[in-house]
């Protein structure tokens, strides 16, 4: 059974960007001009199935970063379908709302919150996320006096304490020091273990190796290629220019 | 078009919720040096200002005067503070709503009642007045927690709508503070119902802020039932404004990833 179907999924921005001011809104309003669009999926489909997981490779620019967010549920595609079935977290990146003022502990809760724990499996957790992040002697100073590497270490630990169906990575792995990188490559590999379902875009080859059951190339917006991941990478390497 | 399967955010709204007044609380005292203090020293600053011009340039011939005026400022004031961080409350958010689906609603709801919390020392303050102006507790004062409540209500209402708007239109917050300098001007704080004529006193009770002064004038200042026509229509519109705005906020909440 798929837990994410993407058909023929495109996805556009347009290209003036967000938020305007209300001269620039009234303007476009007025002038009815066409709206450049930029379209940053194109034709997309895919599945995965349960327990399965995908690497997403391809360049910066590739569409990789808004193909998760429409797995996420954070946008709506603008042709095509979207299934997803089952409960997501992503890792799109790390301390979502955290605040340098507040104590780590302080973000922690706010942190979960927001992931979506309620505040028993907060606490419950509490002492599980402090012992992974091992800081646990900085736990109650404010977090802008930790290094960066210890803010991504405490945001590690509360995003793994979600449990969800499907896992969403988003070349997140890159913190920490090489000790804490094998403790979340670790507890990645127990997810998929325990049957979960990821998705995965990174640009570390050995990574995408080991953990992945697919890949799947995107190139300005489509899928350039789908198959075994070691294909993919080695099709990948050969010619996109690195990065 | 078409999105399918259980992906909704299943968290906690509450735990959310209160995690986000906290924070709000916590990030605005912690790096002060007098903290929860400023709170209190603002009305205080305003009041003796206040009381030289009423007592030495206007001279009033009552000395509760300043309970009055206090009627006035202390909604005005959670009003319009409310209103004017509840309107950026999601732009202020935008890294978090890129990321996880965490209910939008929840932003601007989360930073009007953060504004309640410093609204308890004001209107610990207005009370510290009433009684030291030598006004008794009536049993009017039941009315206090309703008047406010639907007063609260208002501004998430309004809050839902502009902060919503704002994420389209980045200039929405500026014309939330000049309709609040306008406001200042067209709610009784420095006059009372009497002074207003007689064709716009009507008019007046439709706008909840004004409302609510009204009411706590008549409850705290004078000792009687706010008027049942005043608080029918304080009802009416905070309800008819909490529904509007949150009807706008849904149905424009799926372009915010788009425009952010």
């Amino acid at each position: 059974m798929a837990v994410i179907e993407f058909q023929n999924v495109s996805k556009c921005f347009s290209r003036s960007g967000g938020g305007k001011l209300l001269r620039v809104f009234l303007k476009e309003r007025l002038q009815k001009r066409h709206r450049e669009v930029f379209c940053a999926l194109k034709d997309v489909s895919f599945r995965v199935e349960r327990g399965e997981s995908m690497a997403i490779i391809g360049a910066n620019g590739a569409g990789k970063s808004t193909l998760l967010s429409l797995v996420a549920g954070l946008a709506r595609p603008n042709e095509g379908r979207v299934e997803v079935s089952g409960k997501v977290a992503a890792l799109l990146e790390l301390g979502t709302g955290f605040h340098p003022d507040l104590t780590g502990s302080e973000n922690v809760f706010l942190n979960a919150s927001i992931l979506g724990l309620s505040r028993k499996r907060a606490r419950e957790c509490f002492d599980s996320i402090v012992d992974f992040s091992g800081i646990a002697e900085f736990i109650n100073q404010p977090i802008r006096t930790y290094s960066s590497g210890m803010v991504m270490r405490l945001a590690f630990a509360v995003a793994i304490h979600v449990e969800p169906d499907i896992l969403i990575i988003d070349e997140v792995l890159a913190v920490g020091d090489a000790a804490f990188q094998e403790k979340c490559f670790d507890r990645i590999c127990e997810l998929k273990r325990a049957g979960k379902t990821l998705l995965f875009v990174s640009h570390a080859p050995e990574m995408v190796k080991h953990l992945c059951d697919h890949g799947l190339w995107l190139e300005h917006g489509r899928v350039k290629a789908a198959g075994p991941p070691a294909e993919i990478l080695e099709a990948y390497s050969g010619h996109a220019p690195r990065g | 078009m078409t999105i399918r399967g259980i992906r909704m955010w299943n968290g906690d709204y509450i735990f959310v919720l209160s995690n986000l007044v906290k924070k709000d609380f916590k990030v605005r005292y912690r790096n002060m040096s007098l903290g929860v203090l400023w709170s209190v020293l603002n009305p205080l600053v305003t009041m003796g200002a206040l009381a030289f011009v009423f007592t030495q340039i206007f001279p009033s011939k009552r000395h509760d005067v300043a309970v009055f005026l206090l009627c006035g400022l202390v909604p005005y004031n959670f009003f319009a503070m409310a209103w004017n961080t509840g309107t950026g409350s999601l732009a202020e958010n935008y890294s978090i709503m890129k990321r996880v689906t965490v209910p939008r609603e929840l932003f601007p709801v989360a930073t009007v009642l953060g504004n309640c919390v410093h609204l308890l020392i004001q209107i610990g303050i207005l009370f510290a007045f009433t009684l030291g102006a030598g006004l008794g507790i009536n049993r009017h004062w039941l009315w206090l927690p309703y008047v406010w409540f639907m007063e609260i209500l208002f501004v998430c209402g309004l809050a839902m709508a502009t902060s919503a708007i704002n994420v389209y239109i980045r200039d929405t917050r500026y014309v939330v503070e000049s309709l609040n300098t306008v406001l200042f001007y067209f709610v009784p704080i420095f006059y009372g119902h009497d002074n207003i004529p007689d064709r716009f006193r009507e008019v007046v009770h439709y706008n909840p802020v004004a409302a609510l002064i009204l009411a706590l004038r008549n409850i705290l200042w004078e000792g009687i039932a706010p008027g049942g026509k005043l608080v029918e229509r304080l009802t009416f519109c905070s309800l008819a404004t909490l529904v509007a705005g949150f009807l706008i906020f849904r149905r424009l909440k799926a372009g915010f990833f788009d425009h952010m």
